[in-house]
C-alpha cells in the first residue's frame, strides 16, 4: 500500500489524523502531511478509514 | 361514475404532487427524522420536494449519494446562483448581502477557508482540552451551587461553546448577550427578512470595529491574526474579515450548545447508554460515543442546500444544471445500508462515517473543536452529576422544530 495525498485539495478537516495518527499529520495550517507513505500492514485498516472519511477526497491509495 | 371513481382516475393521470419540505417530526418522537421524510426515502432515494416558494428541488436521502454529491465539484454552494433552493425568505434575502467561504465555491472558497484553518488543526485543538475541561468544571461548580432546578442550556450548554469560541476569536465574552441574540435570529427559520439582514449586519459591524482595535493592539487570537496578516496586507478588506469572523462566531454557538442539551435529553431517555458514559473512562470509547450521538441527533436537520452547475447522473436520475439539490444528512445518517438498526442509539457502534458535519469541501471547519468540547462535556457532566434528571416531562420541552439547528430552547434539570 502506498499513500498519496493532494495537498491543494485538503480542507484541513483533520479526519485522517484522527483515523490514522501514525500515518498522517497536519502542517501549521492544518493541511495533510504523510508521515509514512508505505505504512505497515497493522495500519492499513486505519488508512482505508482515513480515505473513506476525508471530505475532500484528498487522500488515495496505490496498492502495490 | 361515482365520485370516488372520478377521484381515482384523476389521481392516476396526474403526476404525484411533490411532498412539502421540511416535514414535521412525529409527536412524542423528538429524536427521529420526520415519518414523511422516511416515506419519501422509502419511495426512492432521489425524489423531488416542494419548498416554501413553490420551487421543487431534488431531495437526496441515501448516505453514499449525499456524500457523492456534496463532494462533487459540479455542485455549487453559492446561494446567488439561479435555482439555489433557499430555505426561507429570510435566507433568500440575505443570500446576496454577504459572501463568506461557506457560500462560495473553489477556488475562492479554498483561498478564504485556509486563512482560518490553523487554529482548528487536531494538535492545536487537543492542546485546548485542559482549558476546555477547566471551563466545563467551573460552569458545573457554579451550576451545582445554585438551588435546582436550573436551565441546563443557559447555565451550561450555551456558555461553554460561547466562552471557547470567544477566546479563540478574541471577542470579549461580556458581549455574549449581544451576539447570542443576533445569532438566534440567523438560525431561526421563517424569520422576518429585514430582521435577518439587520442581525447579520449588526454582528458584522461589531466585528469590524473589533478588528480595527486588534490592528492597533493585536492579541493571540483569530481576529488579530486576520487583522494583522490579511487586512493590513490588503488581502482582505476589514469588511470581509469581519464577515468571516461573524461566520465563525455564529457557527460556534448554536451547534455545540444544541448537541450538549439535546444529547443530554436523548441520554436521559436511554439510561443504559448514559451509564456507558458515566462509568467508562476510555477516551476511545468516549470519542466513539460522541460520533454516535452526532449521527443519531444530526442537529443540522435542514438539509445541505446546493445547486447543480452541470448535468449530473446519479442513481439513475439526471440532475440538470440549475436544479436545486437538498442533501438530507439527517435521514442519510439513518441509512440502514451503512448503520444497521439505524434508529437505535448505540454508543458502542462505529459511527465515524456519519455526515453530521456535512461532507465535501464545505465540511464543518470547527469539527475538531466541537469533538473535543463534546468529549469533555459528555465524559464530565454525568460523572459529576450522576443523579441528573429532567425537571419536567419530555413532552413539556420546547424542541426547535423551527430552527436550522435542532435542539431544545430550555432544559430544566435537577439532581
Amino acid at each position: 500500500m502506498r499513500v498519496k495525498v493532494d495537498q491543494p485539495k485538503c480542507v484541513a478537516s483533520g479526519q485522517c489524523v484522527l483515523a490514522a495518527p501514525a500515518v498522517f499529520d497536519q502542517d501549521d495550517d492544518g493541511i495533510v502531511q504523510v508521515l509514512v507513505d508505505r505504512p505497515e500492514a497493522v495500519h492499513h485498516e486505519d488508512v482505508r478509514e482515513s480515505v473513506a472519511v476525508c471530505p475532500a477526497a484528498a487522500i488515495w491509495l496505490e496498492e502495490e | 361514475m361515482t365520485e370516488t371513481e372520478t377521484e381515482t382516475v384523476t389521481t392516476a393521470t396526474t403526476p404525484t404532487p411533490h411532498a412539502e419540505y421540511p416535514m414535521a417530526r412525529a409527536t412524542g418522537c423528538p429524536f427521529d427524522p420526520p415519518p414523511a421524510l422516511r416515506e419519501q426515502r422509502d419511495g426512492g432515494p432521489i425524489s423531488r420536494v416542494r419548498l416554501w416558494d413553490g420551487s421543487a428541488p431534488w431531495l437526496i436521502t441515501r448516505h453514499d449519494q449525499v456524500r457523492a454529491l456534496l463532494g462533487d465539484p459540479r455542485i455549487s454552494a453559492d446561494p446567488s446562483r439561479p435555482g439555489y433552493p433557499h430555505r426561507d425568505a429570510g435566507a433568500k434575502a440575505r443570500a446576496g448581502t454577504r459572501q463568506t467561504f461557506i457560500t462560495m465555491d473553489d477556488p475562492g472558497h479554498a483561498r478564504l477557508r485556509r486563512m482560518v484553518t490553523a487554529p482548528f488543526a487536531i494538535k492545536k485543538v487537543e492542546a485546548m482540552r485542559p482549558a476546555i475541561q477547566r471551563i466545563v468544571d467551573d460552569l458545573l461548580d457554579t451550576m451545582l451551587a445554585a438551588p435546582g432546578p436550573v436551565d441546563l442550556v443557559e447555565a451550561f450548554a450555551l456558555p461553554l461553546p460561547s466562552l471557547v469560541i470567544c477566546e479563540l476569536l478574541g471577542v470579549p465574552y461580556e458581549k455574549h448577550d449581544f451576539f447570542q441574540k443576533h445569532t438566534k435570529v440567523l438560525v431561526r427559520r421563517n424569520g422576518d427578512p429585514q430582521e435577518v439582514i439587520a442581525a447579520s449586519e449588526a454582528l458584522i459591524d461589531y466585528l469590524e470595529d473589533l478588528l480595527t482595535d486588534k490592528l492597533a493592539e493585536p492579541g493571540d487570537d483569530i481576529l488579530s491574526d486576520l487583522a494583522t496578516k490579511r487586512v493590513a496586507t490588503g488581502e482582505l478588506t476589514a469588511r470581509e474579515a469581519a464577515e468571516m469572523g461573524s461566520l465563525l462566531l455564529a457557527a460556534g454557538h448554536e451547534t455545540t450548545a444544541n448537541m450538549i442539551a439535546l444529547g443530554t435529553v436523548a441520554l436521559l431517555q436511554h439510561p443504559d447508554q448514559l451509564a456507558l458514559l458515566r462509568d467508562g473512562d476510555d477516551p476511545k470509547e468516549i470519542a466513539a460515543a460522541v460520533e454516535e450521538l452526532l449521527r443519531y441527533l444530526t442537529i443540522v436537520h435542514f438539509g445541505r442546500l446546493r445547486v447543480a452547475v452541470e448535468d449530473i447522473e446519479i442513481g439513475g436520475v439526471t440532475l440538470r444544471a440549475g436544479d436545486g439539490v437538498i442533501c438530507a444528512a439527517d435521514i442519510a445518517n439513518r441509512d440502514p445500508e451503512l448503520f444497521p438498526d439505524p434508529d437505535r442509539l448505540d454508543l458502542t457502534r462505529d459511527a465515524r462515517r456519519h455526515i453530521a458535519f456535512g461532507f465535501g469541501v464545505h465540511q464543518c471547519l470547527g469539527q475538531p473543536l466541537a469533538r473535543v468540547e463534546l468529549q469533555v462535556v459528555y465524559s464530565t457532566l454525568y460523572r459529576r452529576i450522576p443523579t441528573l434528571a429532567l425537571a419536567t416531562g419530555v413532552d413539556q420541552l420546547r424542541f426547535k422544530h423551527d430552527g436550522v439547528i435542532y435542539g431544545v430552547y430550555e432544559l430544566p434539570v435537577t439532581w
